[in-house]
């Protein structure tokens, strides 16, 4: 059972929740609020907001300030939100398609500002609640209803776009190290810029069930045996590489936060004065 | 029921013909207490092109914003010329630069064909400021018609133009006043 | 004293939003609106407001969505192909309850048409640009001076009805430059939002207060935690599947608007009262159709001028009575008939229709439009 901390930054009363059992989005969740809670950030300062998809139903279930809106665009509505009000903690919770296909613009953008926004990129290779439908992040060859031969576009690695694009923390973990997701959570609210943290989930029901991954135990072990530490992958072939999981934190550097710049500018031309 | 007085100013993009009527309708506007409005039509490019931007002055209060039979027209190029000389108004006036417009078509207007783009490259020293020199025409025949006072239009240029230029700008100004003279 | 400014119509919108206090603004550049997102960028962060470009239409609104979630009074403004793309995030400003302004400059189309230059055929897209059923606020000004007064009373209009509320002006005005007497303070409203004043546990979201049938909304840091959503909600804001609570959702996205339909509606008129002919024309045409409505009257036909002020909802019982009493009107419009269905729902066949369409880029001439009354006067 989850402590009642945790419990109290619950809408109990909507569960149980959507979830297909097994889901590894329950994991992330509760990892964010233990996060979110050892932070010291209260559910009135703290907005959780979403997209669309399986994994944009978890503000629904969270207690905070929370904000459901349309696909993809979650990170725009979250920019507004934090240039409005910088004082509050903002969440985004997403999904694989909703980030890297959709709202792939608003991302990189994101990145780009580096404003001060927790993106937790929840990964399970499917568009899981449309039914199974290929997603940027979908491997090469895997099956989806829309790629029922195994797909032949190559996916896109988040965390390497995250970087490219610009923000300042940037980790990767799975489902399989509950403890790890929580710690990078923790480390991407504390960073003072934008922070990514994408986490390896389970889809078994649209995924899983066509790829050999049928339960949420299969997944599970899925992670754990092809999960690489980045320390271990950095002296290891590409070769060798090849259909791993590297996990770690990728980045952590500084650079201004978007709202800061934002009140320099306010500050430099005497406008909080009026 | 004629309580209008519309202006246009014509020529290529990049003459300023757009900040000229700005200028116009500001003066109005601002230092004679007139209503004004000012329109333009350009194409997409910034320099090159047919520019065409209008000024209506009144008294009262004005419906259609745009000249349909201009009473004044400060032209600057030929294509200009050739395409809307024939829309002046009744009694109106015509003015021609006479370095870019070299013939102009038959017309009932008196038409002025003065070396306005000359003035701003010779006598004034700098082809940019073609459009002042215009105003300083345009001041003098609206002082002339009882419309608005030079010094209204003067005051104008001398808000608009960036700071550090005013000087250039009103000699500039100066200098066509007197063309007409 | 009040002041007199030589504005164009774009910096005149965003002028009279700051005097309504938007404080806000989230946008993407694109011709002929882009002067309103400069004017915003070079004043908002002087009067501690906050300005951000954003990456695309769509992210542009979202912004000045969040901002208003987040307590501000927010802005956006676009033309036509950018008005196409914020459709699916005004639909959720709409289901979502939250007050915006959103600006459309309108240009010719479809598709990229002509950026700098004048059409009016986004009327439709106003009142049905986004899926589903909602009620529309829009404004159509026709002069520099009504930009500054329409973008007060779309915010007005906004923070009360808690919804978006859309000024569709269009590039001739946009562009236009002309006097403004800029008014004094004390001479018009300002209304801010109405928030809750119960405590943060029983705070619903979505439940109208029973005397005037609108919701309180919170700010996203002030104390209260709600949810926000663009799935159809019960009162507390959650996700409802409940045929009663989509009902009463739905019908009150119309109904906020209908009820107050009267304090709305706005329009002008001259010469109607023994006008055989009444010009009907909205936006920068209604100065084309004034001018020959004048020309006409000089002429010694009886000829009358109607123009609304908002379009949506559409003075449709206040043309009624004048039309029926006039018997003739003629509706020039810069496109291929849109506002003229309107006219025509308005009248119920008490009044022949004589519509004009004009979609070269430019406005009707005034002779024009005197010549079709001269026509329709044999």
């Amino acid at each position: 059972m989850p402590r009642p901390e945790v419990m109290s930054w619950l809408r109990k009363r909507f569960f149980p929740h959507l979830w297909c059992p097994g889901c590894g989005h329950g994991i992330i969740m509760h990892a964010i609020l233990r996060a979110l809670i050892d932070s010291g950030k209260t559910k009135e300062q703290t907005v959780i907001a979403s997209g669309i998809g399986c994994s944009s139903r978890m503000p629904g279930y969270i207690d905070a300030c929370t904000i459901h809106t349309t696909h993809g665009r979650s990170l725009a509505f979250a920019t507004g939100i934090k240039l409005a009000n910088p004082e509050l903690t903002i969440v985004d919770v997403m999904g694989d398609g909703d980030c890297t296909a959709i709202g792939g613009n608003h991302f990189i953008h994101a990145c780009r500002r580096n404003i001060g926004i927790t993106a937790v990129v929840m990964n399970n290779n499917i568009y899981g609640m449309t039914g199974g439908q290929a997603s940027p992040t979908t491997p090469l060859g895997a099956k989806a209803t829309t790629a029922p031969y195994g797909a032949i576009d190559p996916p896109f690695d988040v965390c390497k776009l995250a970087q490219g694009a610009g923000a300042t923390y940037v980790a990767r973990t799975t489902v399989a190290q509950p403890v790890l997701c929580e710690q990078y959570i923790k480390n991407g609210i504390a960073n003072r810029g934008f922070s990514v943290i994408e986490i390896l989930t389970n889809c078994h029901t649209q995924f899983g069930r066509r790829n050999n991954l049928r339960t949420p135990v299969d997944n599970l072990n899925f992670f754990k045996k092809n999960s690489v530490p980045l320390a271990k992958a950095q002296g290891m072939t590409p070769a060798d590489l090849e259909g791993k999981i590297v996990t770690g934190e990728f980045v952590k550097r500084e650079a201004p936060e978007y709202t800061d710049l934002y009140r320099s500018l306010v500050e430099r031309i005497g406008g909080d004065e009026r | 029921m004629r309580d209008r007085y519309e202006i246009r100013f014509a020529g290529s993009g990049g003459q300023g013909v757009i900040l000229a009527a700005v200028v116009v309708g500001e003066a109005a506007a601002i230092f004679e207490g007139l209503n004004s409005v000012q329109t333009q039509s350009y194409g997409p490019e910034a320099r090159g092109g047919k520019s065409k931007s209008e000024v209506v002055i009144s008294r009262g209060s004005i419906d259609y914003p745009k000249a349909t039979t201009p009473d004044l027209q400060i032209i600057l190029n030929q294509a200009s010329c050739d395409e809307f000389i024939a829309q002046t108004g009744k009694g109106g006036i015509v003015v021609v630069d006479d370095t870019y417009v070299s013939s102009v078509p038959e017309t009932e207007a008196q038409v002025f064909s003065l070396p306005i783009v000359k003035t701003a490259r010779e006598k004034v020293g700098r082809e940019l400021v073609t459009n002042m020199v215009a105003l300083g025409v345009t001041a003098k025949i609206l002082e002339k018609k009882g419309l608005m006072k030079a010094e209204s239009l003067k005051q104008a240029v001398l808000a608009r133009v960036p700071k550090g230029t005013e000087e250039i700008n009103e000699k500039a100004f100066i200098e066509g006043y007197k063309l007409m003279e | 004293m009040p002041r007199v400014e030589f504005w164009q119509g774009n910096a005149s919108i965003a002028q009279g939003a700051l005097a309504a206090g938007c404080r806000f603004f989230g946008g993407y550049p694109i011709t002929p609106s882009s002067e309103i997102a400069e004017v915003m960028a070079a004043e908002l962060p002087a009067h501690n407001g906050r300005f951000i470009q954003m990456e695309d239409e769509i992210a542009g609104i979202a912004a000045a969505i969040g901002g208003s979630v987040a307590g501000f009074k927010a802005m956006t403004a676009t033309s036509g192909p950018g008005f196409s793309l914020k459709q699916e995030n005004l639909g959720l400003a709409y289901m979502a309850e939250i007050p915006l302004v959103v600006v459309d400059v309108m240009r010719g189309g479809p598709s990229t048409g002509l950026p700098t230059s004048i059409a009016q055929q986004d009327v439709m897209q106003a009142r049905w640009g986004t899926h589903g059923d909602h009620a529309t606020i829009a404004y159509a000004p026709s002069s520099v001076q009504e930009c500054f007064e329409v973008a007060i009373k779309a915010f007005n209009m906004a923070e009360r009805f808690r919804q978006p509320v859309l000024i569709m002006s269009d590039e001739v005005l946009g562009h236009m430059r002309e006097k403004v007497v800029v008014p004094d303070r004390e001479t018009y409203t300002i209304v801010n939002r109405k928030k809750p004043s119960c405590a943060p546990d029983v705070f619903m979201p979505y439940k109208p207060d029973p005397e005037d049938n609108l919701p309180p909304m919170a700010s996203f840091g002030d104390g209260y935690r709600w949810h926000i959503t663009g799935l159809t909600h019960n009162e507390w804001g959650f996700p409802t599947n409940c045929p009663e609570e989509i009902a009463k959702k739905t019908a009150r996205l119309m109904d906020k608007v209908n009820a107050y339909r009267d304090d709305i509606v706005e329009f002008e008129t001259e010469s109607v009262e023994d006008a055989r002919i009444i010009v009907v024309a909205f936006g920068s045409v209604a100065r084309t159709a004034l001018s020959a409505v004048r020309m006409a009257r000089s002429k010694g036909l009886k000829v009358g001028y109607f123009r609304p002020i908002v379009l949506w909802p559409f003075p449709d019982r206040e043309l009624e009575a004048l039309a029926e009493k006039a018997g003739k009107l003629i509706v020039p419009e810069l496109n291929y008939g849109q506002m003229v269905n309107e006219v025509e729902r308005s009248v119920h066949g008490k009044a022949g229709i004589t519509q004009m369409s004009l979609v070269n880029g430019e406005l009707f001439q005034p002779s024009e439009i005197l010549e079709k009354i001269e026509e329709v006067a044999r």
